[in-house]
């Protein structure tokens, strides 16, 4: 252990902290959910100008060409966190999409997408999750069959987070309807204006459609959409899926999370008192309080492993699930806390922090479910991570099923 | 940066384990619980050998000087192996209190191995029936409870609203207490003995509690992980229904939750030692309330899961789990139960 900064990071830490004083006045509201608007690009710009954006990304790509030093990463986003200041843009485009392009996408792919989606004005959405096809992604039936130099699309994905603004899709389609489920598949990028591609916004119980439903009909794409090669998608589509796990569960949110319930704790007042005093709510707080430490040491034991080049095992397999759960309970008990006041929502009069807390304990249980469920974490973790046998389950050579969706008639 | 341990640590904690393997198997920890007290000796000399126990003793003291981060190493393994030992409470907590106020001819003595230190901390966190012991004109009186260490002890140290007392064991009236972890031998003391007063002008005797917390989560972390382990192999080779009962997910997801609550659980308790050695007092004192009171939660998970996966068999004692359960069982309530350790966090940083 060895948690003394060198000069370099103190010195990086101050310019930090000095670029925050200077530029916060610019930055757009931290609950701002607005995917687009004029300060949230600029202020990206801004961001990727000194290198608190697109940090790491090559120089040709648009990005600033810093090499990864993962202890920056985190002293930038721990510095973000205290001045309540939001950070880089993280939608799908730029945390699943860029990094799998630079990985597997051809030369004319980076020079075309990376560049638009860095700075925020192009929008991806995430074409993956059909309403059959969850947990068992793999069983995908969405249709993509050649044409001339075209692919036609039939079938329909769910789950599609800003699919309402966005730009273009990335989509994962069965090429290969004969083929064994997994050898199937193909990862296709293309616009969301194509013709036969309808939006339907999917609501939520947070009141809110945060998710969409698409649907394709007959769309119309070039065959040089693909990113890999034909009936190669599944391999792609979990490329991306590792980066999403990186995404979820920050333990550097969860700390202020914690730090605002105690400011709660001390403000609000029940005759008279501050809820502070109440010592089964303190006791919860403090009990929250360790798990949030403990996810905070593993995650930097995490970056201290990257730094070092050694694998993470099983502290990396454990932080979409607890880090998800974290997140609910401390959104649990924030509502507890402020009793009755607790269920106001929306613009009720007493509305205590806007409603975020109600918000984030419905939509944080939609984490718990999305991104891999909680339960397909615990078997990454007991198959994965301790070694336990599978479950019996159908060979992945298996033709029987899925089969693609028929056109529509 | 480096947020885990150096290849020396590593290596430390190895060696540990290696000797623990060839002398702290079960058959040993059963001799000892059922009354032979040899084993804790054995399990002493071997850590002498490897100069282990004088870990946290300054070097001009003749020990180690190392950090709370290698103590809590060492103490991991001692858990892992149920190990009846006296290092959490006689070289852990006694060495830094006593390197605290200098009471360098006791460090000293302690480091030719004539002095071994049982502590008594337990009426200064949570005292029922008005037990206590108080200092006055050099004599000590009154009755403490939950006195660890008495392994080997040959003198005692003790805590007081007037400062520290030292005892010699033979002038105290003791009485062993029967716990449910035959792993540890602990006592209570009547006192009304002459003692050396070291007076605690620096927090000496919460630097001890902390501490002392801090290897218990240590304890309980490796005692856990042993169950785990333990849970994981029997799931892999019981069968039923035709097929291993660890690929069934009713069992390897109590198998995933044992591990997903206990991973965070190692960084936790590594920068709890850690701040002992490194941070301020407050952060110090705060980091060990949070590692023992979590570490008390996620060990009780653990040590009721891993015997349920275990299923008819971990209720047996022809396996032995029970020695881990009960091992993770008495961490949990020494020291200041979960509830207890909690309420001193809070006050502490938010000033009821």
């Amino acid at each position: 252990m060895d948690l003394t900064a060198t000069q370099e990071y103190e010195d990086f830490r101050a310019e930090v902290r000095a670029f925050l004083q200077a530029h916060k006045g610019e930055a757009p509201a931290l609950a701002s959910r607005a995917v687009r608007g004029e300060t949230r690009l600029a202020w990206q710009k801004t961001l990727m100008a000194h290198g608190y954006a697109a940090r790491t990304i090559a120089k040709d790509y648009g990005g600033y060409g810093a090499p990864p030093d993962p202890l920056k990463s985190r002293i930038i986003a721990e510095e973000f966190t205290n001045a309540k200041v939001p950070g880089a843009m993280a939608g799908q485009g730029i945390s699943m999409l860029v990094p799998t392009l630079l990985e597997l996408g051809t030369e004319e792919q980076k020079q075309k997408y990376v560049a638009p989606t860095l700075r925020g004005e192009m929008v991806w959405c995430q074409g993956y999750s059909e309403p059959g096809a969850g947990s068992d992604l793999a069983s995908l039936r969405t249709a993509a069959v050649v044409d001339g130099d075209d692919f036609i699309i039939n079938g329909q994905k769910i789950w599609t987070s800003t699919a309402q603004f966005a730009d273009m899709i990335f989509c994962l389609v069965r090429t290969e309807p004969d083929a064994p489920k997994h050898h199937g598949i193909s990862y296709l990028l293309f616009p969301m204006d194509t013709p036969g591609i309808e939006v339907r916004p999917l609501m939520t119980m947070t009141g809110y459609a945060e998710f969409n439903e698409v649907f394709f009909t007959d769309v119309r794409v070039p065959t040089t959409s693909i990113v890999g090669k034909r009936g190669e998608g599944w391999a792609v589509a979990n490329a991306t899926l590792t980066h999403e796990r990186g995404m979820l569960g920050d333990p550097d949110a969860a700390l202020s999370r914690l730090n605002a319930i105690a400011d709660i704790m001390q403000a609000e007042t029940m005759d008279g008192t501050p809820l502070m005093h109440n010592a089964v709510y303190r006791d919860r707080l403090v009990a929250l309080q360790a798990e949030v430490y403990a996810m905070k040491f593993n995650g930097m034991r995490l970056t201290s492993n990257s730094i070092h080049k050694k694998s993470s095992g099983m502290a990396g397999l454990i932080v979409k699930l607890q880090g998800c759960e974290l997140n609910h309970r401390l959104a649990e008990l924030a509502i507890d806390v402020m009793g009755a006041y607790g269920i106001l929502y929306d613009d009720s009069p007493f509305l205590r922090d806007s409603g975020m807390w109600q918000m984030h304990y419905m939509f944080d249980l939609g984490l718990i479910i999305g991104g891999g469920s909680a339960q397909i974490q615990k078997n990454i973790i007991s198959e994965r991570g301790l070694g336990l046998p599978r479950e019996p389950k159908a060979s992945r050579n298996d033709k029987s099923e899925p089969r693609a969706e028929k056109k529509n008639p | 940066m480096r947020f885990g341990l150096s290849d020396d640590q590593a290596l430390l904690q190895d060696s540990v384990r290696r000797t623990l393997e060839r002398d702290g198997e079960l058959a040993t920890v059963r001799r000892f619980a059922e009354g032979d007290t040899a084993p804790a000796q054995t399990i002493h000399d071997a850590l002498v050998e490897l100069g282990l126990p004088l870990v946290l003793v300054p070097e001009a003291q003749g020990g180690l000087g190392l950090g709370v981060l290698e103590a809590a190493l060492i103490q991991e393994m001692l858990g892992r192996y149920v190990a009846p030992s006296s290092f959490a409470p006689s070289y852990g907590m006694a060495v830094a209190a006593l390197s605290r106020v200098g009471a360098n001819e006791w460090l000293s003595q302690i480091a030719s191995g004539e002095v071994i230190m049982g502590v008594a901390t337990n009426e200064m966190i949570d005292s029922r029936e008005n037990a206590a012991a108080q200092i006055k004109d050099n004599t000590i009186t009154g009755q403490v409870r939950f006195v660890l260490g008495a392994e080997l002890a040959t003198h005692y140290l003790i805590a007081t609203p007037q400062g520290l007392g030292i005892v010699a064991r033979q002038d105290v009236k003791e009485t062993a207490l029967t716990t449910i972890d035959k792993t540890r031998h602990i006592v209570a003391l009547d006192l009304n003995t002459p003692c050396a007063v070291l007076e605690d002008t620096s927090d000496a005797t919460q630097h001890m509690i902390n501490i002392g917390r801090v290897l218990l989560a240590a304890d309980t972390l490796g005692a856990a992980n042993m169950m785990l382990e333990k849970a994981v192999d029997y799931a892999k080779e019981r069968e039923q229904f035709n097929r291993p009962i660890g690929s069934f997910q009713a069992v390897k997801h109590l198998c995933a939750e044992m591990a997903a609550q206990l991973e965070p659980c190692r960084a936790l308790v590594w920068y709890a030692a850690y701040a002992q050695s490194n941070a301020e007092k407050e952060e110090a004192a705060l980091m060990s309330r949070l590692a023992v009171s979590h570490l008390a939660e996620v060990g009780k998970f653990v040590a009721r899961t891993a015997t349920e996966v275990h299923g008819g068999m971990g209720f047996t004692d022809l396996l032995g789990l029970h020695y881990w359960f009960k091992r993770i069982g008495f961490n949990r309530q020494i020291l200041g139960s979960p509830e207890i350790v909690r309420a001193e966090a809070a006050n502490a940083q938010w000033k009821i």
